[in-house]
């Protein structure tokens, strides 16, 4: 296998782990975006009261792990995943695996990945990469992030996959077992339960803090961030959004940009204009997003720092929650045929 | 976002990857691009490690007065908390919490001191330098 593997670069690290193992797996057609909507990946939720590395803790997207499930359940591939309590029954499974020629997912911690630049190293476990072989003590490392692939020593990789904290990996691989040709058919259902569930995990959620109604929730956050919290720390607030939504791994505008394309992936599917209408939508979001940054990096900064400027971010954060409702109710009344 | 919009501005990541983001093409359809970068990201990411510069800065000022032991400011200085630390060092979080106390820590082990070290990847000699 390392002879032959082809490296792909992905926006998004657990998409590009699934595009990359099910296509050595058969299913030529599978692209991230894809990946991303079958898997329903959109999401947002802003948990309140709870701090994440001193900031707000707010997501774009669903539960590190659940994309590479629902993808791999909707389309019948079958895969397994082992996570251990020893670094050294791990090494020793992981070169199991490799000698039978498999290719494996890796859930691993960035904080000391070798080949990550120092101001990216936090204490983040979600990171996914793929171990395609190994010679003598190296592993062959093919990271979807990046334009290449890489290698890591039998140390380091343990010491990653071995990170603590929270989501911590415990060793966690998982790797494609039993896979059947997929009809059309079947992909077609895959995107509609896709839409469907996400559809649902965005309009219908319980509470006022998570879905469409989790941007409203934020908007009304930031409003009053400047009397509460001083301009500094609200400053701080407001960049830990930045990061959440447009760092690395996220292909811009808090995932939005991935949802047009897999929408307007599926519409070449279904031949179905609407969904190109609703792309168009997610675009606008995204782009929405976008500027959002732009304001709020102006007050991280300290170039605009009134609260008119706090009120002109939050009014656009309910602009971005009427197009996302749109967009939602829009999907859930399309009829697929 | 369309294609020529894409931002090419310099950062940390320049030495690793160009980053892909989805963009549209002149078509009006989605294609995938690199980037090099964005400020504005930057500028999020900077002020995170200032934060974090900041606390290691109060821990190192805690620790000259006598306050807090080394273990604290290395804990800050690796961006750990108790919980993530205790972990590391498999010492449950209450005894992490008491070995930052300074006249806990005196009384440490060179047992204890060395696991300490290595999670924080420097020698046990080194601890009480606060580098």
């Amino acid at each position: 296998m390392k002879d032959n593997f082809i490296h792909i670069q992905s926006a998004h690290c657990e998409n590009g782990v699934i595009t990359r193992l099910l296509r050595l797996a058969g299913h030529e057609y599978m692209t991230e975006p894809l990946a991303f909507g079958i898997g329903s990946g959109l999401f947002y939720l802003h948990i309140p009261y709870f701090k994440f590395n001193g900031g707000p803790a707010i997501t774009f997207r669903t539960a590190p792990g659940s994309i590479f499930k629902r993808t791999c359940k909707s389309l019948k591939i079958e895969i397994s995943s082992k996570r251990f309590r020893s670094e050294q029954k791990a090494e020793e499974y992981l070169d199991f695996l490799l000698s039978q020629d498999r290719v494996v997912g890796c859930q691993v911690g960035v904080f000391n990945l070798k080949y990550f630049p120092p101001e990216y190293r936090f204490h983040f476990n979600g990171h996914n990469l793929i171990v395609y072989g190994k010679t003598d003590s190296t592993y062959l490392i093919s990271d979807p992030i990046m334009d290449k692939v890489t290698t890591l020593s039998s140390e380091e990789l343990n010491k990653v996959r071995f990170a603590k904290g929270f989501l911590a990996p415990r060793g966690h691989l998982y790797y494609v077992t039993k896979t059947s040709p997929v009809s059309e058919e079947l992909i077609k259902k895959a995107i509609i339960s896709g839409i469907r569930r996400n559809t649902r995990d965005m309009l219908h959620i319980p509470g006022n803090f998570g879905g469409v109604s989790g941007i409203l929730y934020t908007s009304r956050q930031v409003r009053t961030w400047r009397e509460k919290l001083g301009v500094k720390k609200a400053g701080h607030y407001l960049g830990q959004i930045i990061r959440m939504q447009e760092e690395i791994g996220t292909g811009g505008g808090g995932f939005r940009f991935i949802y047009a394309a897999f929408l307007e992936e599926a519409s070449k599917y279904f031949r179905n204009d609407e969904l190109l209408k609703v792309s168009d939508l997610f675009t606008q979001s995204g782009d929405l997003w976008r500027t959002n940054a732009v304001n709020m990096a102006g007050i991280l900064r300290g170039r605009s720092t009134e609260q008119s400027d706090f009120e002109h971010i939050a009014d656009i954060l309910v602009e971005i929650h009427q197009i996302e409702k749109k967009a939602f109710t829009d999907l859930s009344n399309i009829r697929f045929k | 976002m369309k294609k020529e919009d894409i931002p090419q501005d310099k950062s940390p990541l320049e030495y690793m990857t160009p980053e892909l983001c989805y963009v549209k093409n002149s078509n009006g359809s989605y294609d995938t691009a690199l980037s090099t970068g964005w400020k504005v990201k930057n500028e999020a990411l900077d002020d995170a490690w200032e934060r974090v510069h900041d606390r290691v800065e109060s821990a190192r000022k805690a620790v000259e007065e006598g306050m807090k032991s080394p273990i604290y400011f290395y804990m800050e200085k690796n961006l750990m908390n108790i919980s993530i630390l205790s972990s590391y060092v498999k010492i449950p979080g209450i005894r992490v919490w008491c070995h930052m106390r300074p006249f806990v820590y005196k009384k440490l082990s060179a047992r204890i001191l060395f696991r300490y070290a290595r999670v924080f990847n420097v020698k046990p000699e080194e601890l009480n330098k606060l580098i």
